[in-house]
């Protein structure tokens, strides 16, 4: 009669299947000793911050800018020494969550829009002053040993000092050297880089070296970075702050505000070394572009910068001022959320509103300076739409209800579809059952390999699709019934034939769900994209268990007596759903 | 098993859903005009989520009370205060406050009931944040609803498409009449309720109208059936699937209701379950006696079913004439395939 369909002839192998794949999954949370999906902030205890965009009405930021922003606060909230925060772009916002309670120091560094500002560079050191030991044992490495006999007359002699070992410690490490010129390239500029620059990740050779002739020098004073170091027009006490400083801890002042007035201290980006600064001489507003680009003679990556007509004017003045003057006084040092993030030497006055900064850059590395140059910190003005801080207590008991709920639900829905289809039913909790399965190993998967949270309104979805999984076996059922009552069939070719029925409407049904999980998780925000997500996720389960399970079991049922015959108890007694003799007389022949 | 609930377990039931279309226009749209009636007297009771202010939740002490608790905040700086009891906590509910007031008011409430700081939870939120939350969601509904139409039109088609969203719709602005009639406030989880309604509403019209399209499939230009008979054929057909399915979805979200009122008080659970309760009884309503009715009323416009219409009428007629003394209504003597039909031949 029905045409032999694969799970028809073999259901017993769509069954194995399913087993595989639980398997797979069972596997990979067992090797990961993953047991326990991880939780999201409302669950879990910590603080959610949601930023929204201010722009002139009407206007959407551009996705770039936004991806700029949430790397620039990552690097801000990561820098505070909190490693488990997750920033994340939800549409046009950007959602911090911090786990936790009492990061209020972290709230508020996340959405200032700090600007970028050019200061002469007056001192600089390694991040912290090595330990105070016998002066042989200072920490330089290749070069400054070289340069510490010459150190003692001062100033003019450290400036060679630390530009020995940036030259020599490329060997070393990957010392990036920046210098800052006019925009025509002149090949033997670029290879006589002399300084060390801010963003010198593995720099700190160099920096050490500008505090290791001063420890040979003036053995008594081997901690004091400023040994050695013109300190005249500095402040006392920002003396004092930068020797106290430590730049290599994880909170190294990143997000503050700085005073374009007044001269500061700060540390480089990457904490290898520390500066003392002047007072701004260019603001970042006074940059008009900044471009990542290639070096035509000598193929190096550069970053050009240009400058609005003031800034032009503020840029030659102060290229010009201290182009001559010895490292590192020479240094500009651009300043940019509280941190260095470069600092070029000035090999030349630099007129014309147009520079660039050449140096051992990566097309990565001289993009990124670009940007930061040209956005300043954030791209965008956030203001702080919602700040949600669930105390851990709260969270379990949010947690708690969820799942008592949920396990209520499912007891409720696995009685009644008992009581209903008895034999039926029992085919119907086998489902469920393997349905909360393959979604609890979805989603422990998902939460250990896909970065994925479980939260509130994902478990809410999970329990409200309770409801649409048994539906879908309640679709089924009925068609089987409506064949048995027709009358016209063995349960076996019943089971088939209403399955090609139901099959049709549970996938149109599914699909309508479908369609509304994926609109509305990319097009909602905050709680509602998360029931969505559990929405979809359910509604495919559920495809895969009627398919994979329900069906292929309903098929080995129809062999056993049990249902065959129509046991009062089996759900399909055929008195009691009131077929006609006739149909009857059709399943007794059978 | 006597009665109804016997005949309903074997789907012989025979409701004239369809037949009686005026009445249950007439009651839904009594229903609309009053729920927007409420909307437009009374509003909906917008949640701080949407109206902009900060929460502040703690675990209740002995002895504290709702009066002493208000106090305690009011102390600490803010002016709106409103305490509330939520399971084992108190729900604190102010105007938006800056970080560091938030900070002095969970430093206060520490000290006085003697709950650990970071045990205070909070919430702040801006007086724009709702709006755009809500915004979001009105786009997600209208893109929703062209999809749904699309989706639909192509499944079945475009009459059914049309008659499920405004079956859809009904529900909403139902629900919203509930939500403004009774004062419930109306927050975020409010809005996933709502949403879920949609899903669900459309679930059961599809399952429906999938029964519907196949018995009105089988009907030929020599049928002995309107559309409209078949059309109310299929939904006797399928009632029970459709109150099967219907509870069952409901069973897990009363669950949630219960958990969500008696151990977490006010909160995310309630709010959801609450919504989807009340728009799951109004979407089962809704797909049995709107969309179904919606759907005949187009369709018996359509000069093939017109055409059908009129001549299974002028037989009846004779019919009628012929054997005044056959009890037997002559719906009963189209196609015997149809499932209906067998169970009218039993009578």
């Amino acid at each position: 009669m029905a045409p032999p369909t694969s799970s028809q002839s073999k259901p017993g192998r769509t069954l194995l299947l399913l087993l595989v794949l639980i398997i797979v999954m069972g596997a990979t949370v067992a090797l990961q000793k993953a047991f326990v999906p991880k939780f999201g902030l409302d669950l879990a205890g910590g603080t959610t911050v949601t930023l929204s965009p201010v722009l002139a009405n009407g206007k959407t930021p551009s996705q770039e800018s936004l991806d700029r922003a949430v790397t620039i606060i990552r690097q801000r909230v990561n820098g505070t020494g909190i490693s488990d925060a997750q920033v994340a772009k939800s549409n046009d916002n950007i959602v911090i969550q911090i786990p936790g309670a009492g990061r209020d120091e972290a709230l508020k560094l996340v959405s200032t829009t700090a600007e970028l500002r050019m200061r002469q560079v007056l001192a600089v050191a390694a991040a912290k002053a090595p330990p105070v030991q016998p002066s042989t044992a200072a920490p330089a490495p290749s070069g400054s040993a070289a340069a510490s006999p010459a150190a003692s007359p001062g100033v003019a002699s450290t400036a060679k000092a630390s530009a020995a070992p940036s030259g020599n410690a490329t060997p070393a490490g990957r010392a990036l050297s920046k210098a800052l010129t006019a925009p025509t390239p002149e090949p033997s500029e670029t290879k006589r880089a002399r300084t060390s620059g801010g963003r010198a990740a593995k720099a700190s050779p160099s920096a050490s070296a500008s505090a290791a002739p001063s420890s040979s020098a003036a053995p008594e004073d081997a901690s004091d970075p400023l040994a050695g170091q013109d300190t005249s027009g500095i402040d006392q006490a920002l003396l004092t702050e930068f020797r106290n400083i430590d730049c290599s801890a994880k909170n190294r002042g990143q997000g503050a505000l700085d005073d374009p007035n007044k001269q500061i201290v700060a540390c480089s980006d990457d904490g290898s070394a520390r500066y003392i600064l002047d007072k701004a001489a260019v603001q970042g507003t006074e940059i008009s572009g900044a471009q990542a680009g290639t070096d035509p003679t000598t193929g190096e990556w550069i970053v050009q910068v240009n400058f609005k007509s003031k800034g032009a004017t503020q840029f030659a003045d102060i290229t010009r001022r201290i182009t001559s003057l010895p490292a590192p006084r020479n240094q500009l040092a651009n300043v940019l959320d509280g941190v260095v993030i470069v600092a070029p030497t000035i090999e030349e006055a630099i007129p014309g509103g147009s520079a660039r900064i050449s140096g051992s850059f990566t097309q990565v590395t001289a993009t990124d300076l670009a940007d930061q140059l040209k956005y300043g910190a954030l791209p965008l003005k956030f203001k702080q739409s919602s700040v949600v801080s669930v105390s851990s207590t709260l969270g379990q008991d949010q947690l708690r209800g969820g799942l008592i709920s949920g396990a209520f639900g499912l007891i409720i829905v696995m009685l009644y579809l008992l009581l209903y289809y008895r034999g039926l039913g029992l085919i119907g909790m086998a489902s469920l059952c393997v349905a909360a399965i393959v979604t609890f190993l979805t989603v422990d998967v998902l939460s250990h390999n896909a970065g994925f949270r479980l939260s509130l309104p994902h478990i809410i979805g999970l329990v409200v699709s309770i409801g649409i999984t048994a539906d879908s076996f309640i679709v089924y059922f009925e068609r089987i019934r409506d064949e048995i009552k027709e009358g016209r069939r063995t349960l076996r070719s019943a089971v088939e034939v209403a399955w090609r029925r139901a099959r049709r409407t549970i996938l149109v049904a599914d699909a309508v769900m479908f369609i509304a999980a994926v609109v509305l998780y990319f097009l909602a925000v905050g709680d509602v994209a998360g029931f969505a997500f559990a929405m979809g996720l359910t509604t495919l389960i559920d495809v895969v268990v009627v398919f994979l399970f329900t069906k292929p079991l309903m098929s080995l049922a129809a062999r056993m007596r049990f249902f065959a015959k129509g046991h009062k108890l089996s759900g399909l007694d055929a008195e009691r759903m009131g077929r006609t003799g006739r149909a009857e007389q059709t399943l007794q022949e059978a | 098993m006597p009665g109804v609930i016997s005949r309903l377990y074997r789907g012989d039931i025979d409701i004239d859903f369809v037949g009686k279309r005026k009445t249950w226009y007439g009651l839904s749209a009594f229903l609309l005009a009053v729920s927007i009636l409420g909307l437009a007297l009374h509003g909906l009771n917008l949640g701080v989520e949407f109206r902009g202010g900060s929460v502040f939740d703690f675990a209740r002490t002995p002895g504290s009370s709702i009066e002493q608790v208000r106090e305690t905040v009011a102390e600490a700086g803010p002016h709106q205060v409103i305490v509330q009891q939520a399971g084992p906590n108190w729900r604190v509910t102010t105007e938006s406050l800056k970080a560091e007031e938030v900070t002095k008011v969970q430093q206060t409430v520490a000290q006085k009931y003697g709950v650990p700081e970071s045990q205070v939870s909070s919430q702040v939120i801006g007086a724009t944040w709702g709006g755009e939350v809500s915004q979001k969601a009105w786009i997600g509904l209208v893109v929703f609803m062209i999809a749904i139409m699309l989706y639909l039109s192509v499944a079945f088609e475009w009459r059914m498409a049309l008659a499920a969203i405004v079956a859809l719709m009904h529900d909403l602005v139902i629900t919203a009449g509930v939500y403004a009639w009774s004062g419930f406030e109306v927050t975020p989880a409010t809005m996933l309720g709502f949403l879920t309604i949609l899903g669900y509403s459309l679930y059961d019209a599809v399952v429906v109208f999938d029964m519907i399209k196949e018995v009105t499939g089988k009907l030929g230009t020599s049928a002995k059936m309107t559309y409209t008979q078949a059309a109310n054929n299929a939904l006797s057909h399928t009632l029970i699937r459709s109150l099967n399915t219907s509870l069952v979805a409901i069973l897990p979200v009363a669950a949630i209701l219960f958990i969500g009122t008696t151990l977490l008080g006010a909160g995310t659970l309630k709010d959801l379950s609450l919504a989807l309760f009340v728009g799951m009884v109004v979407g089962t309503y809704s797909s049995l006696c709107v969309a179904t009715p919606i759907l005949v009323t187009l369709k018996e416009r359509e000069p093939k079913w017109q055409a059908l219409a009129k001549r299974v009428h002028a037989k009846e007629v004779s019919t009628a004439k012929a054997s005044r003394t056959v009890k037997e209504p002559v719906s009963a003597g189209s196609q015997g395939t149809t499932p209906a039909d067998d169970k009218r031949k039993k009578r």
